[in-house]
């Protein structure tokens, strides 16, 4: 009876394990790079990364790289702790972080990779507004804000309330956004939905009628069809809206910033982490505008700090 | 005393139509879960799909990863879970003292049981990722899901060594074999069906947590297989969850696909337990 056990149960082991060995050994890799690259942080700059790693690994088969959306915040608290190789930032490291980093003793490289607009979107079937004023934001979206419905913050807008959905603490978006609206970093109304899922934002704005969000461009992009983006007013500024040329000339103030990615040094000694940001900067313009983000003229900055 | 009799029977009959229109509504929502899944994901399941990463383009997308991540975390679980829960059952139903603290023990598996899962995450983040240093990896996914899944495993075994009658014990000493030959050779192999049910219990839970996996792995795009028990991994859930939170129709469709492979895989590896269990049901009768 014990025999019998014995060999039913390694034969099962058998199996499963030829199964699962056949199907590690199967792939064909193309070059004979191989590696860990751990990359996480901004969920922003994840479509580029994502993109990227897909096509890298096209020709790169046994280059492994997992890749995590923990917000720019998160990522960047992994980073200077030494537990990932690449942060996705959508917003530049902090002097806090630079101290932490340097107690850690982590170096790391800076490296700009694109262009990003922070979209305000509504629900599509809002036909009674086209653009809003950086001071209406502020009302918005400030500590402690009184505006509950769409008519407190003008009376000719609907009575209806104001749905509001944004990235979390977490969030390189939330840190841009809330800086350059508001005036202080991360000080912002306690009382949104907040989320370091951009998708979940955008099924909730297109699901409410009167709801408000901003993320990244890329995500407006990809959705247009669903959303509506309004156009951003300021003091100096007269009414422009995101698009690919506002963002790249400059003119989509104040919500336009640049997105980065920051590596630790010891990890770029590596041959597959060279290889990897190299393929970043030369072979990915069309990904970028592919995702939807605006890539740099020129790329030969950022490739001449690979070492 | 005859209009007694025949309300009773009256009242027997509608009970018993009472009951079974219950029993077919459970099975019409099952059913209608399973046609819905179907009815969505059939159409993209597929070899592409089975042996494809994941990808930004739905079209090309696969689960391949997910389903070896998932495949590799069960096996590690049942590995670590299975001899860890039924040496505790073997210690408290045949070596243990009927005292206050064996009580205590017994006590604390059962609400264990009950713990939602997300707290072993929290757990298993601090104690398998930080403190002993394993990462975000395949091992660390595996001892956090062996700790989810232990309390039912150590339950079911402990009832499987209950119903073993005395007479086997006490025929085994009568012929001179000592408590851990007892154990070992008769009290064992005659627990074993219920021990398989218990895991079999086991892996249902496994495959389908998300919550843990999610707090100890946390990767959103893995593209590749784990080469050994130190790497990064995906699973099943949690890839069928990112691929729902996707705003394009698409990646919903290939989620219901993911889905479906998902309950293809739990009903294979139950069908093995199942199999081994009637097995050895079959020995002892």
């Amino acid at each position: 009876m014990i025999t019998n056990m014995k060999r039913t149960v390694s034969a099962v082991a058998i199996a499963i394990s030829m199964t699962f060995i056949s199907a590690c050994g199967s792939t064909n890799s193309g070059s004979g790079l191989t590696g860990t690259i751990k990359i996480d942080g901004s969920s922003t700059v994840f479509p580029i990364t994502q993109a990227v790693v897909e096509n890298f690994n096209y020709a790169n088969r046994d280059v492994r790289i997992p890749v995590g959306v923990a917000g720019t915040g998160g990522g960047m608290k992994k980073f200077i702790n030494g537990e990932i190789d690449i942060c996705n930032a959508s917003r530049p490291i902090t002097d806090s972080e630079k101290e932490t980093a340097k107690k850690n003793g982590i170096e790391y490289v800076e490296f700009k990779v694109a262009y990003d607009g922070i979209s305000v979107v509504v629900n599509k079937s809002n036909n009674w507004i086209n653009n809003i004023s950086t001071e209406d934001l502020k009302k918005v979206w400030e500590p402690n804000s009184k505006i509950k419905k769409w008519s407190d913050l003008n009376p000719s807008y609907p009575n209806a309330e104001i749905k509001l959905y944004g990235p979390g603490m977490d969030s390189g978006t939330t840190e841009y956004f809330t800086e350059v609206i508001n005036g202080q970093k991360m000080a912002i109304r306690k009382d949104y939905t907040p989320s370091e899922d951009d998708n979940v934002l955008i099924q909730g704005v297109r699901g409410e009628k009167y709801s408000m969000g901003y993320f990244g461009y890329a995500f407006y992009y990809e959705n247009k069809d669903d959303l509506k983006v309004l156009g951003i007013s300021s003091p100096n500024n007269a009414v422009v809206g995101p698009s690919f040329d506002t963002i790249k000339n400059g003119t989509y103030k104040p919500l336009g910033r640049p997105l980065f990615i920051y590596v630790n040094k010891k990890s770029m000694e590596q041959e597959c982490i060279k290889e990897f940001l190299k393929y970043y900067f030369e072979g990915s313009k069309e990904h970028i505008t592919e995702v939807g983000y605006v890539p740099l003229d020129d790329y030969s900055a950022e490739i001449a700090k690979i070492k | 005393m005859k209009d007694n009799i025949r309300y009773r029977k009256i009242k027997n009959k509608m009970f018993h139509i009472f009951i079974l229109a219950i029993t077919c509504l459970a099975i019409l929502v099952l059913f209608v879960l399973v046609w819905d899944m179907l009815s969505k994901g059939l159409k993209t399941l597929d070899w592409q799909f089975l042996t494809s990463y994941p990808s930004m383009f739905a079209k090309k997308a696969g689960i391949l990863p997910a389903l070896v991540g998932s495949i590799y975390i069960i096996l590690l679980t049942i590995l670590f879970a299975v001899p860890v829960g039924l040496a505790t059952a073997v210690y408290l139903e045949e070596y243990a003292k009927d005292n206050g603290f064996t009580r205590f023990i017994k006590i604390n598996i059962s609400n264990l049981s009950g713990t939602p899962s997300i707290v072993f995450g929290l757990l298993g983040l601090a104690i398998f990722v930080k403190f002993f240093g394993l990462g975000r990896s395949v091992i660390a996914g595996a001892l956090t899901m062996a700790l989810v899944v232990l309390p039912t495993v150590i339950v079911s075994s402990q009832e499987a060594l209950k119903a073993v009658p005395q007479y086997l014990r006490h025929g085994s000493f009568a012929m001179g074999a000592t408590k851990w030959q007892t154990i070992r050779k008769i009290v064992i192999p005659s627990a074993l069906p219920g021990v398989l049910t218990g895991v079999i219990l086991a892996i249902s839970r496994a495959l389908g947590e998300s919550a843990p996996l999610l707090i100890v792995g946390a990767f959103s795009y893995v593209a590749f297989l784990p080469k050994d028990i130190f790497d990064s991994f995906m699973t099943l859930p949690i890839q069928i969850y990112l691929w729902i939170g996707q705003p394009k129709a698409e990646f919903r469709e290939i989620a219901s696909t993911g889905i479906i492979v998902l309950l293809i895989l739990l009903l294979g590896i139950n069908s093995i337990a199942i199999f081994l269990r009637n097995k050895y049901q079959k020995n002892i009768d």
